[in-house]
């Protein structure tokens, strides 16, 4: 089905009004947050006031002696369990039971009749510390005697990669100009509105009810079975809709859900816990805050000889998905410029700040912002246009059946950067406007800048990572789909539905889909890893195909022909050399069901691509294709900098083109690329940063931790690069994770053609950009009087 | 809760509501656990996300930051109703088919926000409109479907297309 064309499709590559987009506008939507049982309890969680310190004796008894209150527990009642991203990373309590390593980490949990009761009795939990000196930034931590987060990791070291592929010493040796430059990236955090909840419940003694905002609810699947000794047949997880999640909190755990699930079994009632604004600002998982340097050579023509990273990251206080992320940081730096020689040194480090973790643009964000500013500096020193730059060094869509391999061996079988490149820059008259002059008006100055980005799609893990789809015809002809994957936002269910039609030849509206419950639905990894229009969707196309086959047996009997003879579309089944000679679906359904044998049309199919043994073992080598395909971006971004403020701003002047393979429903392409990308982008490199103090989150609402507003939403045009990857369900790739890594370099870029100043640590803060811009004109000053 | 409770008549959705509330009740918990109209949402308890923008005698207020008292004698609409039975009202109309609406969470206060600046400006200019939701976080849209679509609703509204 994938040679097909745009326009032969019946549901996919139009515009396709999301299958969930009616209950949200209607309110009637439900999250975790407004969920309720009957006879249900507010369980709320005690925190430390120490970013590190041993616990030395936790007393209840006030908290239990408190009127209301119906169950207490701490850390202990957990039997040391501990659980973690990985077997080998499992370092993590549900609550601290003998050392806390953040500030507000959970220690203790109550629940009791209403929230006010379950909070004052928190009040009550008298909790005796012993206060340790603590590291708050990574440079810190690397230091000889400095404390240790966790005694059996020495050096505080979390995780850490060397990798060389070719000889980068002797090709920094053979080149024209090298560079090496320092880049920071901040510490951000997801910027979901809706605050983590969930809800729990017994409904007997060995068997777990939870519903929470889980965007990979089969992890707390595996972990609360693991963590109260269940069988996973007896671990229900069901999702209400998620108000985005971005990677990381949403994916795993949190204190508030060990908390709910032992609250509720304690007490023997239902318990539900909402977090604050205030709790997910202060304590859910970060983007790691990362220093980027980078070493590149190149030639006199700009062609890239080779590139060292030395990166040093923040881990915080636990290791959660660093291993992952430190990985990422490398694997893709030979995409979307060739790169022959490439080396990478990369560690992050435990400190006493809360964990950092997945974020959209996992670990490639870092080095792709680095890299593609460098990039700018050495096109500046060596005077080649920032295009032209580009186009030297740019990989080019592979003929068909061929696959570009970078030095570390991933594959790309299409990669469509060079067309997104040039689309912008004539989006955009680069070419003419590159030699205009430049104009300061009303001491504002106006600058342009380009980058381009890359991300995996469907990212291959170890085999767990496998996830199936189910597709039941009901006996009427209509359908229910079956996923384990979330739709957080970005409208997975939608996709998935659209597949399944698509390929039973009905309407989007005869297919149901249901929220994940894994009492019902398969496994599968969820939301991460922009791996569901891909490997979940793949599992779709299979389980609609498999009820496909046993229709189309019914239907061969009915019109005389063999089964590959007959398509099904525009809801019938038609002999493909007649179409006259047709049964419309209804009626093969009904036919199916109810004719003697009499049968029950039940499809299953299950992803086959993502789930090549990528494990911790393989990430210290470098070497792999962790995606099933790549999704490349270039975009133009243009700043208008008030040159007496340093007030930076995006205009609506800016194009982003994007090579998602196959846009499967466009719109929905355009405001992921728009908001879950581009927006992000531009909050990264203007506006968003946890200002910290010795652990202590100082920014925590969203008043002072500043995020784009509408007024400061550029309307960004996107254009699509269709490339329709071989790998990919109907030739798709991720969509818009990509774009989330090129916004903050064209963005940087923009600010240094507008102004002159590099700002090499984001955000680029009015002050940050004011002090550049006074110190580059003191320099000419001083220049000049020389 | 401490504090004796006083009486609360206020007009919801249509629909008359007399309650006894205490008075630090904010509106938005009166309206989420005493009437279950969870379409309203929570997302920061401090007027600075918007998601749980309710209109009050057809001004956009935030529910978080308002006593459920002062809401007394007042003509409250949520979320719940702002849809004519299963007929949309054309703001949300145009953010479903637009495609605006990405996770949802915000959906309601940007519909309740767009409906209080239609209600009084039924032409806004781009500007107006980006002013309106300017206290409507968007994690994951970027904005700009929302504004079109409101320029679209604006338009459908004056019975244009």
């Amino acid at each position: 089905m994938d040679e097909k064309q745009v326009g032969e499709y019946s549901v996919i590559g139009k515009p396709i009004p999301r299958v969930d987009a009616r209950l949200k506008a209607t309110g009637q939507a439900k999250y975790a947050a407004d969920l309720e049982e009957a006879n249900m309890l507010w369980g709320f969680v005690k925190r430390s006031p120490h970013a590190h310190a041993r616990i030395l004796n936790i007393d209840t008894t006030k908290a239990e002696r408190l009127p209301g209150v119906k169950a207490v527990i701490t850390g202990k009642d957990f039997n040391g369990f501990k659980w973690g991203w990985s077997r080998p990373t499992r370092d993590e309590e549900p609550l601290a039971t003998t050392k806390v390593r953040y500030l507000y980490e959970g220690v203790a949990a109550v629940a009791a009749i209403d929230e006010d009761i379950a909070e004052e009795a928190c009040d009550l939990i008298e909790v005796e510390y012993e206060p340790l000196p603590g590291v708050f930034d990574p440079f810190e931590a690397m230091k000889e005697g400095a404390p240790l987060v966790h005694k059996d990791r020495p050096g505080n070291i979390c995780v850490e990669y060397h990798w060389n592929f070719g000889d980068v010493d002797k090709a920094f040796a053979e080149s024209y100009l090298i560079r090496e430059d320092t880049f920071q990236t901040p510490r951000m955090a997801k910027g979901y509105i809706e605050p983590p909840a969930a809800l729990a419940h017994w409904p007997n003694p060995n068997r777990v009810v939870f519903q929470g905002a889980k965007g990979s609810p089969y992890f707390p699947y595996r972990i609360l079975a693991n963590c109260f000794n269940l069988p996973l047949s007896n671990v229900r997880i069901i999702t209400p809709f998620i108000g985005c999640d971005f990677g990381g909190t949403k994916n795993d755990m949190t204190n508030g859900d060990f908390s709910v699930v032992m609250l509720a079994k304690k007490a023997g009632r239902p318990v539900k816990i909402i977090s604050t604004q205030f709790d997910t600002l202060t304590t859910d998982l970060r983007r790691h805050p990362m220093w980027v340097t980078i070493k590149t050579g190149v030639t006199k023509e700009g062609i890239i000889t080779a590139i060292h990273n030395k990166i040093v990251s923040d881990g915080g206080a636990y290791t959660r998905m660093s291993p992952l992320t430190h990985f990422l940081t490398g694997i893709c730096m030979g995409l979307p410029y060739h790169l022959p020689n490439f080396k990478h040194d990369v560690t992050c480090y435990f400190t006493n700040n809360p964990s950092s973790a997945a974020m959209r643009g996992h670990g490639i964000y870092h080095t792709r912002f680095a890299g593609d500013v460098q990039m700018d500096m050495m096109a500046e020193e060596l005077g080649i246009d920032p295009v032209e730059m580009r186009m030297r060094n740019i990989i080019k869509n592979p003929e068909p059946g061929t696959i570009y391999e970078t030095i570390n061996k991933v594959h790309v079988a299409t990669a469509g950067t060079e067309e997104c490149l040039q689309k912008v820059a004539e989006a955009v008259n680069w070419e003419k406007r590159k030699n205009e002059e430049k104009v300061v008006k009303d001491n504002k100055a106006y600058g342009m800048g380009f980058a381009t980005g890359t991300y995996l799609s469907g990212t291959q893990l170890s085999a767990h990572n496998a996830c199936a789809a189910i597709v039941r015809v009901c006996e009427d002809g209509s359908v229910n789909y079956l996923t384990g994957a979330t739709d957080v936002g970005q409208g997975s269910d939608t996709i998935g539905s659209a597949f399944v039609a698509e390929v039973l030849g009905i309407g989007l509206e005869d297919v149901d889909i249901k929220r994940v419950d894994t009492a019902f639905t398969p496994a599968d990894p969820g939301s991460y890893g922009s791996r569901v229009t891909v490997l979940a969707g793949e599992a779709a196309i299979n389980a609609a195909e498999d009820a496909k086959r046993q229709l189309l047996e019914v239907a061969a009997k009915q019109l005389g022909v063999l089964p590959d003879e007959i398509e099904l579309k525009d809801k019938k089944a038609f002999v493909k050399a007649n179409h006259a000679r047709s049964i419309p679906w209804f009626r093969l359904v009904r036919a199916a069901c109810y004719d003697a044998p009499g049968r029950v049309i039940i499809g299953r199919g299950h992803s086959t691509r993502g789930t090549d043994l990528h494990t911790l073992a393989d990430f210290s080598t470098g070497v792999g294709s962790i995606g099933t395909n790549y999704s490349f971006t270039a975009q133009a971004a243009e700043v208008e900098v008030d040159m007496e403020t340093g007030v930076v701003r995006c205009t609506d002047n800016s194009v982003i083109a994007h090579d998602c393979g196959f846009p499967l429903n466009p719109p929905a392409v355009e405001t992921q690329v728009l908001g879950g990308s581009y927006h992000q982008g531009v909050s990264a490199a203007l506006y968003e940063e946890c200002k910290m103090d010795k652990g202590l989150t100082l920014n925590p609402n969203f008043v002072d931790y500043k995020r784009p507003r509408a007024y400061e939403a550029p309307m960004t045009e996107v254009l699509h690069v269709i490339t329709n990857d071989p790998y990919g369900p109907f030739g798709a790739k991720e969509a818009s994770e990509g774009s989330t890594c090129s916004a903050p370099p064209a963005i940087i870029s923009a600010i240094h053609d507008a102004t002159g100043v590099w700002i090499k640590d984001l955000p680029a803060h009015p002050e940050k950009v004011f002090w550049a811009m006074k110190a580059k004109k003191e320099q000419g000053q001083k220049k000049r009087k020389k | 809760m401490k504090g004796t409770p006083r009486e609360l008549k206020l007009t919801i959705n249509g629909k008359v509501y007399e309650l006894m509330v205490k008075p630090k009740t904010l509106l938005v918990d009166v309206l989420r656990k005493e009437l279950k109209l969870t379409g309203t949402r929570i997302g920061c308890l401090s007027s600075s996300c918007g998601a749980c923008t309710v209109n009050i005698d057809g001004k956009a207020v935030r529910s978080c930051s308002v006593l459920a008292l002062q809401a007394n004698g007042r003509d409250v609409t949520t979320i719940e109703g702002v849809a004519d039975g299963d007929k949309l009202h054309p703001i949300q109309e145009a953010m479903v088919e637009h495609g605006a609406i990405e996770c949802g969470f915000c959906t309601s206060g940007m519909v309740m926000s767009a409906r209080a600046l239609l209600n009084e400006n039924p032409k806004p200019t781009r500007e107006e409109i980006r002013e309106a939701i300017q206290g409507n976080l968007c994690a994951d849209s970027g904005y700009t479907k929302y504004i079109e679509a409101i320029e679209i609703a604006s338009e459908k509204m004056q019975g244009g297309k």
